[in-house]
């Protein structure tokens, strides 16, 4: 698996997207860093980019390089390795080299505006942590759609899809909801409704560990009140390991069942 | 050598191999004949284990290949379509590969023998189709395995790269090597194989000599032969 894991990165770091990527965040991060000359602003600001911006990335990144390596996957499919390996080595190159364009195009700029005096280091590291799961997570999701999907351009649409509705409608039909039913008790109804939607989790992990209750909202507030600052951190990075764990268990699955 | 039997696979409602029996023996070339959509690539691409079979065993060697993947170190495939990933250059894929199987390889022969050296440090995405496939030969011949198995490898060559081709093809029989190989060319296949495998509806519909398949369709030559039996097909 080392080796194919070798191979995509280095595919990829040769690419130019990666350095599109790369460079777009670096260029985020000295802006930020310029307009508001508070770290803590800009890392709020970031925040609320990094949410929206790393699962559209990762998605497109996930689907573009499944379908335009799929004669090469072939390929290593005739080679004596397990199919397994094949898939997990690509999957796991493609979301490490993002996360690399994310945490070096971020953190040159915070370093050089001094992060490692300032007290915000915690909170910008918990960003990048969080903005590394939604890439493991969404190139995960990508790939479990672009190996059900044969055809490219279906795939494609489906995976924009997924993240128009876990970026954009999953909040606005959550937000329906809750006007709807506000007879009710909604606080579990809202926390599993968090949980199944890993931005959101994402979201308010940040904003917990932020710790700024205005901008928590409703569910931040019963995720605070429910699980305390500390605990709620805890119980949302575990969710976050199973979203990626559960997609990554179903690229295994259906690799194994599928036909090149 | 290989040894399949009842053999199944659909897609979706299409039936592509129907209870398919075939036996291969160590040594000599065989080719794998058909009308479009026969089923010839599905068959090849079973024994290689990347079409999943819905029914049936493929022994290879005697033991079975299904959700195996170690047999694969004793056979060499050349894929249809030979697309590479774009960013790599010939060199660093060669040397993928052989990284990939570690096994000892001839490769600088087969480079200098098609004419590829000036091509090595060039990225896979800039080459012609052709050249691109002369890279898939030398990728599947510098292994030394005993089954080599060739999807339409005369796709794209020039004349010259044509008849090396066919040199190391007999080179391999010589050396009792087993060669699989589908083709439209009949010119091409009469000159290199010794038995012919016609695939008809998802099954073995004629086996044997080219001689054979001559005489009992009355015709001069393998490409009319060829051409009789898939016309019973449209008839």
């Amino acid at each position: 698996m080392l080796k194919i894991l070798k191979y995509s990165i280095f595919d990829l770091l040769r690419s130019r997207w990666s350095y599109v990527y790369f460079f777009f965040y670096l260029l985020l991060g000295f802006v930020l860093l310029f307009l508001n000359s508070d770290m803590n602003k800009a890392i709020i600001t970031l925040m609320n980019i990094i949410i929206v911006l790393t699962p559209l990335i990762g998605t497109i990144f996930g689907i573009m390089y499944y379908y335009n390596s799929k004669e090469f996957t072939e390929l290593l499919l005739a080679q004596p390795i397990k199919r397994s390996k094949i898939f997990m080595g690509q999957y796991i190159g493609i979301s490490l080299s993002l996360t690399l364009s994310l945490v070096l195009g971020l953190g040159i700029p915070f370093v050089a505006y001094g992060l490692f005096k300032s007290a915000a280091i915690f909170d910008f590291t918990l960003l990048l942590v969080v903005g590394s799961f939604l890439n493991f997570i969404f190139v995960a999701l990508a790939y479990n759609i672009s190996l059900s999907t044969e055809n490219k351009i279906k795939g494609f649409g489906y995976a924009i899809l997924m993240w128009l509705f876990l970026a954009v409608i999953y909040d606005g039909l959550f937000l329906i909801s809750l006007v709807m039913f506000n007879e009710y008790p909604l606080d579990k109804f809202s926390l599993a409704a968090t949980m199944f939607n890993p931005i959101d989790l994402s979201r308010i992990l940040i904003l917990l560990k932020l710790d700024i209750s205005a901008l928590l909202g409703y569910t931040g507030a019963v995720f605070k009140a429910f699980f305390g600052t500390a605990y709620g951190m805890f119980s949302s990075m575990g969710i976050l390991i199973l979203w990626v764990l559960f997609p990554v268990l179903n690229i295994i699955r259906k690799s194994n069942k599928k036909d090149f | 050598m290989i040894n399949i039997k009842n053999l199944h696979k659909k897609f979706g409602k299409l039936v592509v191999l129907d209870d398919l029996n075939l036996e291969i023996n160590k040594g000599g070339v065989f080719a794998i004949l058909g009308p479009n959509g026969s089923g010839k690539t599905t068959l090849i691409k079973s024994i290689l284990g990347m079409v999943i079979p819905n029914k049936g065993e493929i022994l290879y060697k005697g033991e079975s290949v299904l959700k195996q993947w170690e047999y694969r170190k004793d056979l060499n495939y050349l894929p249809q379509i030979a697309n590479f990933p774009a960013n790599l250059t010939v060199v660093e894929l060669i040397n993928m590969v052989k990284n990939l199987r570690s096994s000892a390889t001839n490769e600088k022969e087969l480079i200098s023998l098609f004419g590829l050296t000036p091509f090595l440090k060039q990225k896979l995405g800039n080459l012609s189709g052709g050249t691109k496939q002369k890279v898939n030969i030398v990728l599947t011949f510098m292994f030394d395995n005993n089954l080599i198995i060739l999807d339409e490898p005369t796709t794209g060559l020039d004349p010259i790269a044509l008849i090396y081709l066919k040199d190391l093809i007999n080179k391999a029989k010589e050396e009792g090597k087993t060669v699989l190989i589908t083709s439209h060319i009949m010119s091409f296949v009469e000159e290199i194989s010794d038995e012919i495998v016609f695939l008809l509806d998802g099954k073995i519909y004629f086996k044997g000599s080219i001689d054979e398949i001559r005489r009992e369709t009355n015709s001069t030559t393998l490409e009319i032969a060829i051409a009789n039996l898939i016309k019973k097909q449209y008839a």
